[in-house]
């Protein structure tokens, strides 16, 4: 059985996942403090 | 701790901190997988497959330590009433569920060419199950109790109580010994050569910095969250 198919899907698995998190992580923030700057400005 | 409970004393420290996390986490992980993957021998036994080592237990280790998190963040809020502990729980989790996740998908990956099948019921496997479980449930409740305006208490417990699988987990190779391997890297040395053993701290270190970062930033986009909505009411009023 070639073992690389494997390696290279949990790779991919733990780059989307991590990746993934962290631009929701930062969308979310970058959104939730523009939100809070334009109603300080108001 | 009591030195963050002023939102705007911990925002001060946050901002910078999620910056350097990033970076450093980043550089840790990319050059930690990289190495793992080109730079160490092949194991005798499993062959090219163990270099899913290098992500798996980073993951394996991070839904633990997420749970750890919410359960010190829990005590905090019953005990000491932390302004911070609510939203500090409620930011771990979805990193928590993440890297529980990914653990699980990266175990089955490995499982298969390892143990010739892609799950199977084992002590380690399944309470590692419960606590993506646990997480989700978290997530639930935590986010159904801050839309009502509650005080996050009935999450802080569940956080708590949750926290009586993290000893399962760990122990669980040694109470069932079934297909999953033994403990193979304690506090005391490991039985891994060194010559394979060596790029896995970059990479534990560098997925616990963005760990750290997703968290941070979760805090900070709840806590202006937190503060547009009290300024509606207060426009409103």
């Amino acid at each position: 059985m070639n073992p690389w198919p494997f390696v290279v899907a949990a790779y991919a698995v733990a780059l989307a996942g991590t990746g993934g998190l962290l631009i929701w992580a930062f969308v979310s923030m970058r959104r939730a403090e523009a939100a809070a700057d334009a109603l300080k400005r108001r | 701790m009591h030195a963050l409970a002023n939102p705007a004393r911990f925002l001060r420290i946050a901002r910078p901190a999620t910056a350097w996390l990033l970076l450093v986490g980043l550089a840790l992980a990319i050059v930690g997988m990289a190495a793992g993957l080109t730079l160490t021998p092949p194991d005798y036994l499993q062959g090219e497959t163990v270099r899913i080592l290098y992500i798996h237990v980073p993951s394996a280790w991070l839904g633990m330590a997420g749970w750890a998190g919410i359960a010190a963040a829990s005590v905090s809020q019953l005990v000491w009433r932390h302004p911070l502990a609510a939203v500090a729980g409620r930011a771990v989790a979805p990193a928590g569920a993440t890297f529980a996740g990914i653990c699980l998908l990266t175990g089955s990956i490995w499982g298969r060419p390892t143990w010739g099948t892609w799950w199977e019921w084992d002590g380690r496997l399944t309470s590692m199950l419960v606590l993506f479980f646990l997480y989700l449930g978290y997530i639930a409740l935590a986010s159904a109790e801050r839309e009502r305006g509650g005080e996050g208490r009935i999450a802080a417990i569940y956080g708590l109580v949750g926290a009586i699988n993290l000893p399962i987990i760990h122990y669980s190779v040694l109470w069932w010994r079934t297909l999953h391997q033994g403990e193979s890297i304690g506090l005391t040395g490991s039985t891994i050569d060194n010559s394979i053993l060596w790029p896995l701290p970059l990479t534990m270190i560098g997925f616990t910095c963005l760990f750290g970062t997703a968290a941070l930033m979760r805090m900070r986009a709840e806590l202006a969250e937190t503060k547009v909505e009290a300024r509606m009411r207060r426009m409103s009023a």
